[in-house]
């Protein structure tokens, strides 16, 4: 432990007026070591002392499609790949809802520590990204099982499947940053959000075919509901086995890049104020 | 009163090599409702009937510091004097209201010690969570992994998950993760003593080495006793304004005068 003179000493300067969107996204990236531990602690932690550990997170869709698919599929007198369209769905629709709500969690559990060392706050929030990602991967596995017993067929379009995850990643990070922030000071939203997500479920397509609904409905739901155009590309290369078409995949860029843009824009601009709130 | 060695308002605030810490009229100002407002509705009613209150307190006012290579500064006042939020503005942990912190150095707050441990993980997980949390590469932690295993003393414990230590390994693990640091400046909020006789002899060690080879000391603490002995100089904080500043002597008499006349 040698403390060498010549050496670059890293120096902090509180009033150099950079952009703060810019900022937190550099000191993120100095701090990715930080990213990776916090989603490695959450994967590993979670199922640490379950007996089936990790299996869970394929268990848990499986038992909900099993659900829903002995339920629903007498009443949409589906054939028997609706298991496996249920399923697509719900992968989709169990991230967005987990991570969303996981980034509020983290936030609020890191809260203790922003106060007292500093940590760009937006790690909690990739973190938490990144967990409901390795849940999602694990998610898949099921649902190739499902699809193969169902008879669905694999095509190669499956390959284009991680960019429809990676737009639905991004749209929820910038919705779970949007509300992390809006719940740092109004803890009532986060309450208000678990009914608007239940609402939400029900006016996109997971459990029932979008042909069911009346005209009208459907197209307002196509056009104004952004988990509807990522349930659909991710069903496209998957239950459907086809690239998505351009005109479901742009309202998914648009919706995702408006998200994190407006998302991170709007959380670092307030993540300063965190460590004042007493 | 004593002299009063406050920084020049004409120097020239150009970092030198020798300079760790410069504060210039750092101002913190907490702007909280008077009550908790918990919903959007109550928020905009208020916001429209004008009725949102605010409290402005002051928890820093113009305060200025420079603080250099190896030197040990106390800190000392009464409770809500500012003494805990400065270190946070030094930390980084709030951003100043008003006024310019530049820190040269790499800072170890001993403020939090073993933040973000998970009581499942096991030690070794644990030492590569608060490092990475500390700002250390993954890299730069498995370079000190066997370091802090062996001056902890928790070889026989690593893999095992946390929950089984006692708070007391819990404690010696985040000291010794804290300052395993190679740091430049040092926080302390009161001197910390963690473990049993023997740890915390280590510890003391291991912070008087620090001082040798040079590195700056912040001690916040309510032991005039202990800032007079390691500090080299020492800030009277009241109200978040420095009072005096200068000799432990002088400051700490100027201290206890005023005590006993309240």
């Amino acid at each position: 432990m040698k403390v060498v003179e010549t050496e670059e000493l890293p120096v902090y300067d509180s009033s150099l007026q950079r952009s703060m969107a810019l900022s937190e996204l550099l000191d993120a990236y100095r701090y990715r070591n930080a990213i990776f531990q916090l989603t490695r602690r959450d994967v590993v932690s979670r199922y640490k002392r379950s007996f089936l550990g990790i299996i869970w997170t394929m268990l848990n869709p499986l038992g909900m499609m099993i659900i829903l698919a002995v339920v629903f599929s007498n009443i949409f007198n589906a054939g028997p790949t609706y298991a496996a369209y249920v399923l697509s769905g719900l992968i989709v629709w169990n991230f967005f809802s987990q991570t969303t709500n996981a980034i509020v969690n983290n936030l609020n559990a890191g809260m203790g520590l922003i106060r007292k060392i500093y940590v760009p706050q937006s790690v909690f929030g990739i973190s938490a990204i990144l967990t409901g990602l390795v849940n999602l991967l694990f998610a898949l596995v099921p649902l190739f099982l499902v699809m193969l017993l169902t008879g669905v067929h694999f095509t190669w379009a499956f390959i284009f499947t991680p960019i429809s995850i990676i737009l639905l990643a991004l749209f929820s990070l910038g919705v779970g940053m949007i509300l992390a922030t809006l719940g740092v000071f109004f803890p009532d939203v986060i309450e208000m959000y678990q009914i608007v997500l239940v609402a939400w479920m029900y006016l996109t397509p997971v459990i029932y075919p979008i042909a069911i609904l009346p005209e009208t409905t459907r197209f307002l739901i196509i056009n104004f509901n952004p988990m509807y155009a990522f349930v659909q590309i991710f069903r496209a290369t998957t239950y459907d086995g086809r690239l998505p078409m351009l005109e479901e995949f742009l309202p998914a860029l648009i919706f995702s890049i408006t998200s994190v843009v407006f998302g991170w824009w709007f959380f670092s601009r307030k993540a300063g104020d965190f460590a004042y709130r007493v | 009163m004593p002299t009063v060695y406050r920084i020049q308002p004409d120097h020239d605030w150009a970092f030198e090599k020798d300079v760790r810490i410069i504060l210039e009229n750092v101002s913190v100002l907490y702007h909280l409702p008077r009550e908790r407002i918990q919903t959007f509705k109550e928020y905009a009613i208020r916001m429209i009937q004008n009725r949102l209150e605010y409290i402005d307190f002051w928890a820093l006012q113009d305060v200025s510091l420079y603080l250099k290579k190896g030197e040990a500064l106390g800190i000392i006042g009464v409770n809500g004097s500012g003494k805990s939020t400065l270190l946070k503005v030094i930390s980084r942990v709030l951003r100043p209201s008003k006024g310019r912190v530049r820190i040269q150095g790499r800072v170890a707050p001993l403020l939090e010690l073993g933040a973000g441990f998970h009581f499942d993980l096991t030690g070794r997980e644990n030492i590569f969570l608060n490092g990475a949390l500390l700002g250390f590469s993954r890299v730069e932690m498995e370079e000190k992994l066997d370091a802090i295993v062996e001056f902890s003393g928790l070889w026989d414990f690593i893999d095992a998950p946390l929950r089984t230590y006692s708070s007391g390994m819990v404690a010696r693990l985040g000291f010794t993760i804290a300052t395993d640091t190679d740091p430049h400046i040092l926080l302390m909020d009161e001197i910390l003593s963690v473990g049993d006789a023997e740890f915390v002899n280590k510890s003391e060690q291991r912070i008087q080495k620090f001082r040798e080879k040079g590195v700056s000391m912040i001690l916040v603490s309510h032991s005039l006793l202990q800032v007079e002995s390691l500090c080299e100089r020492v800030i009277w904080l009241d109200h978040g304004r420095v009072i005096v500043e200068g000799k432990p002597s002088d400051v700490i008499q100027a201290y206890t005068n005023r005590k006993q006349q309240d």
